[in-house]
């Protein structure tokens, strides 16, 4: 077997999209025009599948900020955290984001990937339990991986079977690793995080929840569903990034837990990186204090989100879940859902195209993620091209 | 009858649904190769395995498990553990 031989699944279905002329994962924006139209094959388009929540990467006071950083730090910190890459701007974004949260500290990480990754790996290593929602993202999946944990998955959403798991584990349950996300990325179903803390509560164990497409969006002042379900305070890890809603690139945990701190001592994807440039950490912190200043974008975002979901809807499409700035279309197959989402590209609009096994339930999916950005008649011109295209399905 | 054969005869039972009577089932009978499972399917089949043993099967030992024999293993492992 040779080193490529492993490869041979992938460029057969290369050659099967190349059969159809059409490759969703080849896709260059030519002219990034704002946070919500772009240029695409020369076509103006509109995107609708870009997570940018609140529309803040093309916001002035973070693209001064930004500026501002970058002629003042300079263009990166070529090193790690821990060595000579926390400056000053790191460890205040740290203290802002716990702050934020009312917790205790926070830990910064490159990438929200990262964040995952250093979180679980170094948390959970050989000898310790992780327990995983079915449907959680791959940085989950491949925390626990390089960690060596014993990984376990439950039901997708299921509280019932998380108990049953924790049951099976006997004295084992009180040191686990529970592992879930506020909003699902892929069909933006929200956890049941309620049950879920009153499992961990008779059975003990930790919680980790991923607020990666839900801080910004849920909760009264942006902290995510931790904040909206009135949890914060029985979840002992928050885990997220800064690449959705505060428009940027990085990742985050806040805790209360004094150990935290001990975590960059042992966390690789923490310790063998580089650190994040000194503008992103400028714009990640204005970002944060616009998040801080008040509800508008949230209420502008959950109004598209609304609109969009309740047009679709209308259409008859059946959808992944219920209005959250995730909007998930279900088609029956693979071919079909991509042949709808390069007629969608044609008529000016840019989703996600999500197929499997990356799905839940082998599903196939056209995805679209709403921005406070969109403007209602953009909503509607997303809404006019998928009925156009209703006949097809 | 060893454990490890009252674990495959449970098993082999219990793999009607997956099998949808197409091959005779046995100890060798790939889970991909011979019952041309996916992986969402094979995902259900772990699960219907954990509730029938009342057991957790951790994701890592997935790779190893190429047949019907290897996955009535795991089992006898993790049970013999618990």
């Amino acid at each position: 077997m040779g080193l490529f031989t492993k490869f041979e699944g992938l460029a057969q279905g290369r050659a099967e999209l190349g059969a159809l002329g059409i490759d969703p994962f080849a896709v260059r924006i030519e002219k990034i025009i704002s946070p919500t139209e772009g240029i695409i094959h020369g076509r103006h388009t509109i995107l609708a599948g870009t997570n940018n929540y609140l529309g803040l990467t093309f916001n002035p006071e973070c693209i001064a900020s930004a500026r501002l950083a970058l002629e003042n730090e300079g263009t990166g910190t070529t090193g790690s955290r821990m060595a000579n890459g926390s400056y000053s701007g790191h460890r205040k974004l740290e203290q802002e984001m716990a702050a934020f949260y009312g917790k205790r500290d926070a830990i910064v990480f490159s990438t929200g990937y990262q964040a995952n990754l250093g979180m679980i790996s170094a948390l959970a290593g050989p000898g310790d339990v992780v327990l995983i929602d079915a449907d959680c993202h791959a940085s989950i999946y491949d925390g626990c991986r390089l960690g060596g944990a014993e990984t376990i998955r439950f039901r997708h959403n299921n509280a019932e079977d998380l108990a049953k798991r924790l049951r099976r584990l006997g004295e084992r349950a009180a040191d686990a690793l529970i592992v879930v996300e506020g909003i699902y990325s892929m069909l933006g179903d929200r956890a049941p995080l309620k049950e879920i803390v009153a499992v961990k509560r008779e059975f003990g164990g930790y919680l980790m929840v991923d607020e990666a497409h839900s801080f910004g969006v849920l909760g009264e002042r942006g902290c995510g569903l931790v904040e909206e379900l009135g949890i914060i305070d029985d979840v002992e890890f928050i885990v997220g990034t800064f690449s959705k809603s505060l428009g940027c690139a990085g990742g985050y945990c806040v805790s209360n837990l004094p150990e935290l701190d001990l975590i960059r001592y042992a966390s690789r994807p923490y310790i063998f990186t580089a650190s994040p440039a000194p503008a992103t950490i400028a714009s990640a912190r204005q970002a944060l204090r616009i998040l801080e200043s008040g509800k508008d974008l949230r209420q502008k975002l959950h109004d598209n989100a609304t609109r969009l979901h309740a047009g679709l809807a209308a259409l008859g499409y059946t959808l992944g879940g219920p209005p959250s700035p995730v909007v998930a279309v279900v088609l029956e197959g693979k071919v079909e859902a991509l042949q709808f989402w390069d007629s969608l590209l044609k008529l000016g609009v840019y989703v996600n195209l999500m197929l499997p096994p990356a799905t839940p339930n082998g599903v196939s999916l056209i995805r679209c993620s709403v921005s406070a950005a969109h403007t209602p008649e953009q909503i509607d011109a997303v809404c006019a091209a998928f009925a156009k295209l209703r006949a097809k399905v | 009858m060893t454990e490890y054969q009252r674990i495959l005869a449970d098993m082999t039972k219990g793999l009607a649904p997956f099998t949808k009577g197409r091959v005779e089932v046995n100890e060798n009978t790939e889970l991909v190769g011979d019952l041309e499972l996916d992986s969402l399917q094979i995902m259900e089949l772990l699960l219907f395995v954990e509730d029938s043993f009342d057991i957790s099967i951790p994701v890592s030992i997935l790779p190893d498990v190429k047949t019907v024999g290897d996955l009535a293993k795991q089992v006898e492992k993790i049970i013999g553990n618990s």
